[in-house]
């Protein structure tokens, strides 16, 4: 019985010594952006299959969350749709955190509407003055004569300020309604005849082709240029695509270990065929070159 | 002797239980309210209440007014008691006074099962299946709006209300049913004219608890009402009540600042509608065992 007790005991110091360390040293949080969420997590999971002692858990909860996480020192890498802001900067250095900026995958924000909407079109301008409320009515823009019901996210989503910021230019309209992720806003506009919304071009597609009662909007950048659509990679590769965007990890300082490995994963050939299979797009030369830059490799 | 010290001992650690609740209260009270003043300091008495704009994020202006908040939480809030008054009611009338033992006997405890169900479902019921309902009845675009809300707070209040008022009615003494019923009342004037009535404090109360249930609730309207922030202008208008707009801002803002203090002042505000609503639930309670 002493003996089993001992055996036990020792068993124990050695799990404690050998074992705990090695799980400690290699399991990390990212913490973040909802429209970053599938994509990082189908990441996360090509990466702990390759690598077996590496423990990754992904959490959404909107850019301003992750961002939030980080400034906190709360988790290893922050998940943002939208660049840190320069409050969010301050705030960061103040508590002695170096957020360090990598971009991962390239989005091209979709806008939305019900494929029984007769619209196929939209300008930047156009697309900012229903989101501003001042087009109401389909009818103004030569669709059905009906109230335009607006879809969009709650301010701690990155995709809101980055519309806000790259599209509307104002605030919101007051009819526009805060929904609590991409996926409900699909939904929404799923159901809703008279829908316009933008979620992640990743959550427009299913098995590859556009979800069935959904229709993804052409944007030109002004009524000169061309109508272009985000399905179609060379567009946002090389910015034809007007609300095409960077998708981001922050991290604290210069990754090291196990988080290293991990983000040079992401931006290899591999790391970029799973943003490609989650409905995203590769990363191009100039944020490669940025992300050079910020991670001195 | 030895006895006394122990059973002093012993009231003691009971009464220490007891202040326990009563300090986390007050502790609760404490934090509203410091973290509140600085809300009011800077953003004006005025601002806050009277202004319907709240937009703390906002591109061009930045406005704290909580108006349109308390409208729409006192707007779905009513909306449902509309709805789950009459039928809690009657659902309780019908448990205590018709209902057969047997029927009775299934029908509590599933009623109970009602009030257990986790407001993120009910909430999600009300996206995929109430919502689409309700605009294709009222041939509206969409149904994320006030009546939603206020259908699926009902649904939520509804447990509360036909449990208490229940216990109300069965509690009305069973000689004044006999003597009306003596008298030639059927049993339909009995229960409207002499039950009821009787029972008519703590029914009352009960709603008054339902309704503190319904200005409380977060997540089924945060998923339901849609969230729009204007003023609601009808029960088809989309709106954002005052817990909705805690539980969306909170995980995000930047610690002591304006708008951090600004979203523990809507916290007080709920805080003194809800405690208002039991005082008054509390008050009728007593004025009812009063009479008993």
């Amino acid at each position: 019985m002493k003996k089993v007790l001992l055996m036990s005991f020792i068993m124990f110091l050695i799990v404690s010594v050998f074992v705990l360390p090695v799980q400690a040293r290699t399991a990390f949080e990212i913490r973040g952006s909802d429209t970053q969420v599938n994509l990082t997590a189908n990441l996360a999971e090509v990466f702990m299959e390759m690598n077996k002692d590496a423990v990754i858990s992904v959490t959404g909860g909107g850019s301003g969350t992750g961002i939030a996480a980080i400034i906190n020192n709360q988790v290893s890498l922050a998940n943002s749709s939208r660049e840190i802001s320069a409050a969010e900067l301050a705030q960061a250095q103040e508590r002695g955190v170096e957020p360090v900026r990598i971009v991962i995958a390239l989005d091209g924000l979709s806008v939305i509407v019900n494929e029984d909407n007769p619209l196929e079109e939209l300008t930047v301008d156009q697309i900012g003055a229903i989101f501003r409320g001042e087009i109401t009515n389909w009818a103004e823009l030569g669709g059905n004569d009906q109230e335009i019901s607006l879809y969009g996210r709650q301010s701690n989503s990155g995709t809101y300020v980055f519309f806000r910021e790259y599209v509307v230019k104002a605030d919101y309209s007051e009819d526009k309604m805060r929904m609590n992720g991409n996926a409900q806003i699909v939904e929404g506009v799923l159901n809703d005849k008279s829908a316009i919304g933008y979620v992640g071009v990743g959550y427009t597609a299913e098995d590859g082709k556009v979800r069935d009662g959904l229709k993804i909007v052409k944007v030109a950048k002004d009524a000169d240029s061309p109508y272009v659509t985000p399905l179609d990679p060379t567009n946002v590769a090389d910015g034809s695509y007007p609300v095409a965007r960077p998708l981001h990890h922050y991290s604290n300082g210069l990754p090291e270990g196990m988080v290293r490995e991990y983000i040079e994963f992401v931006l290899s050939e591999e790391g970029q065929q799973v943003a490609v299979d989650s409905g995203f797009y590769p990363i191009t030369e100039e944020y490669r070159e940025i992300n050079r830059k910020n991670l001195a490799w | 002797m030895r006895r006394e010290i122990r059973e002093k001992a012993i009231e003691l650690f009971f009464l220490l239980n007891s202040l326990v609740v009563i300090i986390v209260l007050i502790g609760i009270f404490y934090i509203l309210l410091s973290n509140s003043i600085p809300a009011f300091r800077e953003i004006g008495l005025n601002e806050f209440f009277t202004s319907a704009r709240w937009n703390p994020t906002s591109f061009s202006k930045i406005e704290y007014g909580i108006l349109s908040k308390i409208v729409s939480t006192l707007m779905i809030t009513f909306g449902a008691m509309i709805f789950a008054v009459p039928l809690g009611v009657a659902t309780a009338a019908y448990l205590s006074e018709i209902a057969d033992p047997k029927v009775r006997q299934i029908l509590k405890p599933v009623i109970e099962i009602l009030a257990g169900i986790p407001s993120v479902v009910i909430g999600f019921l009300g996206i995929v299946l109430l919502g689409p309902y309700i605009a294709r009845t009222f041939n509206l675009s969409n149904g994320l709006n006030a009546l939603n809300g206020a259908i699926l707070l009902a649904i939520m209040s509804l447990p509360t209300i036909i449990s208490l008022s229940e216990d109300a009615i069965s509690a009305v003494p069973k000689s004044y049913k006999n003597a009306s019923l003596a008298l030639g009342a059927s049993r339909w004037q009995t229960l409207v004219k002499v039950t009821i009535p009787s029972a008519l404090s703590g029914i009352i109360a009960a709603i008054m608890l339902g309704m503190g249930r319904a200005i409380g609730e977060t997540m089924t309207v945060l998923m339901a009402t849609g969230n729009a922030p204007r003023m609601p202008s009808s029960i088809f208008s989309s709106l954002q009540t005052m817990t909705a707009t805690i539980a969306i801002e909170l995980g995000e803002v930047p610690h002591h600042t304006t708008h951090y203090y600004a979203l523990f002042a809507i916290g007080l505000v709920l805080f003194v509608m809800t405690f208002i609503v039991n005082l008054v639930s509390d008050i009728i309670l007593h004025k009812y065992q009063e009479v008993e």
